[in-house]
């Protein structure tokens, strides 16, 4: 009788089915993974129910890739549910790992967020009041919304994640490196991000080009100047976070002239990545008097949102929704 | 969050003394509560509180116990790091423990001295001792590195200050470079004709010191140059030297001057700066009679040879087979080594002409205190006789103190020396002319040994003393050409307008015009006037924020000779007391660049306020210089990687000790 194959299985929470492109992605690579594995559950393409999954033993599943954040208490379930059936539970892509862009609504009450969605945006029409977690009116009375929880959270607020998959989404090269690293004999430290834990001008194509001081009067946005192709994009005003994430991805958007954003996260030894990235950015403003800083500094846009696009949910802002 | 006290998996036993600091803690702190407190904070094995823990049986107790309890981590709450940090880590260091495993609580100036409710100065004691004993566990043993140190030193400036001080190392068998950018030493003492208050000849007591600086066989003497750049650390520094032309091979001169005689200006016509612009010189010329070095030096504005090329060159002729004039001379630069650096670069005297109500510039009966401090001189412009520039005698004199000095407009510091010399030319004008003098004071500051008796001599002697700051100075009509000074005497309640015959401006002390340059240069810092900051006014007035770099004289503040001489020792001592070691301790706080890590995107190197940052560009990363490294924490908060640590501030110890301090129990 041949050895089972190792059973692996793909799920979505909070997020926007990037990272099952991403998946996709692999093209012809797919198949080097079914054969080395059985995909027993990828409700985005393939036909299992929950209660498939249920019905398996606990442990029974080698590795389960989810992504996306948290936020809604079906995922939550499921979640905890996968996390029961897997041995390995790996975070996969941004919102899975840090929070993600859906982490941004942090900044937001819970209360405001439903109050636009259901009843304020242009398009809603919601004469019956259905809310998440509020039993609906129609039919037999039983139907109801996942309930919509306080705020968003990384998959390893919920549950225990073995390893993290970073990116938004992870590009092909990291996700069949980390198949192969996890389908292998010596699995990484529990805990790991599964790519390099130096930050991106490591690999950056124009590192040579970045001068060893920099001083800004002004941050520049890419649609608001004619962007050098060989030269450093911090050097050029523009808000590259290269410095401050971590490498792996090999600067696909530098390469595209466009800055890092940030989405592998930061590298293993920072706490929070926003607060890194602004406190080294801040270093480049050339002034020292407090209201032309304040000028500076108010050439970027959207604070939270650049720095902690990503990561919201994960960093030391955790807990602060009010803004 | 609960916390058990089994939770520590490394053996760590810590021991937490709580000082009482007699009742400078225990006034406001209730020290029971706190050490029965940090009993039972995990980790602790021992908790005591002792009346003055720094004393030898505190520090005693603390010993003890670490022997017979086995305690491998010590919080002390007590005082200030500051004070006695050093204390506690040699006491556990004398106890065998590594040092660093040691954290300071500072529960009395942040905390018993600041408060008044003595609960709250309690809870608050808890917490920073709680946040001190979740951080010490997290300690690691450190070593102190040793550098060794260059015995030479650089002397930047060649005044009394500087002189006193290449004298005394050089003494002492260590190697001097002494830096002037003038072409003599003898700075501002050898223009000055007596010195107060014992009246001792200035060229006299000066000019001996000088000649020994230029014969000393362990002093370089470099006039006519200047640092250019300052590289390296305490211990280490790399110098770079400036060596104007003087158009004059110094070697080759034996000081004859008889070029200065040949020279085809048959009459000296060119203004010359050492008398104050007061006499003339030639276009090759020595400063004074006893400059050092005795070498001419050549005036190139104001040369022919240089002006049109077409000179008959009678000096080279004279000059003959000595050869030492070099038209072709050319600037030169040099790096030295030495280990320490003395600044000595003196002061700048206030230009009078800022100050428009007084005349200077405008009446040339209007002189400066430094100006008339050469009519005095014998070697001066009058060879020694006091007289006005039309050549008459003035009859009657009025010396106006605080110029430039104590004045909302100018400087508000009080220049410290312009009182005493003040009384000094009251008297010498005195003797040279017997003129009636006049001094208006604001405030008559005699502060010194001998001081107030010269005072009172010169009082006696029949000088006049007006206390009142002068108002106006402007021309008497139909009184000859005399001024009339206008003050309000406040001892009289009255306005008094005098004619003199000539006015003297007491004007005080400025730092150099390029003092911000050369403070950048060497890496310290200025006080608000713009004179060199000393690290403490009180406990080390000659040492800086850099270590290895002395100041002397009044480059650090206004002073006067005896002053500036006991500083200019001073400043050697603590030269010679570093280089005598021959190796410096360094503090292990220090950043490193977990290399393997970086990625060199260079965002610290900027940032570094010691310079001890390098891109090392064969490994494409950064490289801190640990002897260079103060442990400010600047690039280790900037690295958008966390790939700098520092030592003693890991952010695990950070996070340990601002997660204690919030954990409210």
């Amino acid at each position: 009788m041949t050895r089972e194959k190792p059973k692996i299985a793909f799920y979505w929470c909070a997020s926007c089915g990037g990272c099952e492109e991403a998946v996709v992605d692999l093209a012809e690579e797919i198949l080097d993974v079914v054969a080395a594995a059985d995909i027993v559950f990828w409700p985005v393409a393939l036909d299992f129910k929950r209660r498939d999954v249920e019905q398996m033993p606990d442990g029974s599943i080698l590795a389960t890739f989810l992504n996306g954040a948290i936020r809604t208490s079906e995922q939550e379930e499921m979640a905890k549910l996968l996390r029961r059936k897997s041995k390995l539970l790996v975070a996969f892509g941004s919102c899975s790992h840090l929070g993600g862009i859906p982490g941004l609504a942090n900044l937001f009450t819970r209360e405001s967020i439903l109050q636009t969605v259901y009843f304020e945006t242009p398009t809603t029409e919601n004469p019956e009041c259905v809310l998440p977690g509020v039993p609906g009116k129609d039919g037999n009375g039983k139907l109801t919304l996942p309930y919509f929880s306080e705020r968003v959270r990384a998959l390893d607020q919920v549950v225990e994640v073995d390893y993290y998959l970073p990116g938004c989404p992870p590009l092909p090269r990291i996700i069949t490196r980390a198949v192969a690293t996890l389908l292998g004999e010596h699995l990484p430290d529990k805990g790991s991000v599964l790519a390099p834990d130096e930050a991106l001008c490591t690999e950056c194509p124009r590192k040579d080009s970045k001068p060893e001081k920099i001083a800004l009067k002004s941050f520049k946005r890419p649609q608001e100047i004619l962007i050098d192709e060989t030269q450093c994009l911090l050097a050029q005003g523009l808000l590259c976070l290269g410095p401050a994430t971590r490498a792996g991805c090999e600067a696909p958007c530098v390469q595209g002239n466009m800055p890092c954003t940030g989405c592998c996260g930061p590298p293993g030894r920072v706490r929070d990545q926003g607060a890194k990235a602004l406190s080294a950015i801040a270093s480049l403003v050339d002034s020292q008097d407090e209201q032309e800083i304040d000028t500076v500094l108010a050439s970027i846009p959207d604070p939270v949102g650049t720095f902690y696009r990503y990561s919201l949910p994960a960093s030391l802002l955790a807990h602060s929704r009010k803004v | 969050m609960a916390e058990s006290k089994d939770i520590d998996r490394n053996g760590v036993q810590i021991g937490v003394y709580v000082c009482h600091c007699g009742t400078n803690i225990a006034g406001t702190v209730d020290v029971k509560a706190l050490t029965e407190y940090a009993a039972t904070l995990p980790g602790v094995t021992m908790a005591r509180n002792y009346k003055y823990v720094c004393s030898t049986p505190g520090q005693e107790l603390i010993k003890r116990d670490i022997h017979e309890l086995g305690l491998n981590r010590i919080v002390v709450a007590a005082c200030s790091p500051c004070l006695h940090e050093k204390t506690f880590r040699n006491v556990v260091a004398e106890a065998g423990l590594n040092p660093y495993y040691f954290q300071m609580v500072n529960i009395r100036e942040h905390d018993s001295w600041v408060h008044t409710d003595k609960r709250a100065a309690t809870e608050k004691g808890k917490d920073l001792i709680r946040a001190a004993v979740r951080r010490v566990r997290l300690h690691k043993p450190l070593e102190r590195k040793r550098v060794s140190i260059n015995p030479a030193v650089l002397i930047v400036g060649g005044g009394i200050a500087g002189i006193h001080a290449a004298l005394t190392m050089a003494n002492a068998g260590k190697h001097v470079y002494l830096v002037e950018r003038d072409a003599t030493i003898g700075g501002h003492m050898a223009m000055f004709d007596k010195t107060f208050p014992t009246l001792d000849c200035a060229a006299c007591i000066l000019t001996p010191k000088m000649t020994a600086v230029k014969s000393h066989h362990n002093i370089t003497l470099w006039t006519l140059s200047e640092v250019t750049q300052v590289d390296g650390y305490v211990g280490n520094y790399q110098v770079t030297i400036k060596h104007k032309p003087r158009y004059v091979i110094e070697d080759a001169c034996v000081g004859c001057m008889e070029c200065i005689d040949a020279c085809v200006y048959k009459q000296a016509k060119v203004p010359d700066e050492f008398n104050m612009y007061l006499g003339k010189r030639k276009p090759i010329y020595i400063p004074f009679p006893q400059a050092v070095p005795q070498v001419v030096v050549i005036d190139r504005e104001s040369c022919i040879e240089f002006k049109s090329g077409k000179c008959k060159k009678t000096c080279v002729e004279v000059c003959a087979d000595r050869k030492a004039i070099d038209f072709k001379q050319q600037e030169t630069t040099e790096t030295i080594e030495v280990g320490t650096i003395i600044l000595a670069t003196g002061f700048f005297t206030f230009d009078a002409k800022r100050v428009p109500y007084y005349g200077y510039g405008i009446y040339p009966n209007v002189y400066t205190g430094l100006e008339v401090e050469r009519l005095i001189n014998a070697a001066g412009p009058t060879n020694g006789e006091v007289i006005l520039r039309d050549g008459r005698k003035p009859q009657r004199v009025a010396i106006v103190h605080c110029v430039g000095s104590r004045d909302e407009n100018t400087n508000r510091y009080c220049s410290r020396v312009c009182c005493m010399y003040s009384l000094k030319l009251a008297h010498l004008i005195k003797e040279k002319t017997e003129a009636e003098v006049f001094n208006f004071y604001i405030d008559m500051r005699t502060p010194g040994k001998g001081f107030e008796e010269f005072y009172n001599r010169v009082a006696d002697e029949g000088t006049h003393f007006v206390r009142g700051r002068v108002a106006d100075i402007y021309p008497n009509p139909g009184d000859g050409g005399r001024l009339l000074v206008c003050a309000e005497d406040t001892l009289m309640s009255t306005v008094r307008k005098i004619p003199v015959d000539m006015v003297v401006l007491s004007t005080g002390l400025e730092p150099q015009a390029d003092a911000q340059d050369v403070r950048r240069r060497f890496h310290i810092t200025c006080s608000t006037e713009g004179f060199f900051l000393e690290r403490h006014p009180k406990l080390a007035p000659v040492n800086t924020f850099t270590d290895g770099v002395f100041l002397a004289g009044c480059c650090q503040g206004p002073k006067d000779i005896p002053d500036t001489v006991a500083q200019a020792g001073a400043a050697a001592a603590e030269a010679l007391a570093l280089i005598d070691i021959g190796y410096i301790e360094q503090e292990p706080n220090t950043a490193h660049v977990l290399e393997e890590v970086c990625s060199g995107c260079k965002t610290c190197i900027p940032l570094c306020p010691y310079q001890a940052i390098s891109f090392a560009e064969n490994k494409k990363k950064a490289e801190i210089n640990e002897v260079l490294c103060k442990g400010c924490g600047t690039c280790v908060a900037s690295c958008p990687s966390g790939s700098v640590q520092q030592n003693l501030f890991e952010d695990e110890q950070i996070f340990a000790e601002i997660e204690g301090l919030l954990a409210y129990a």
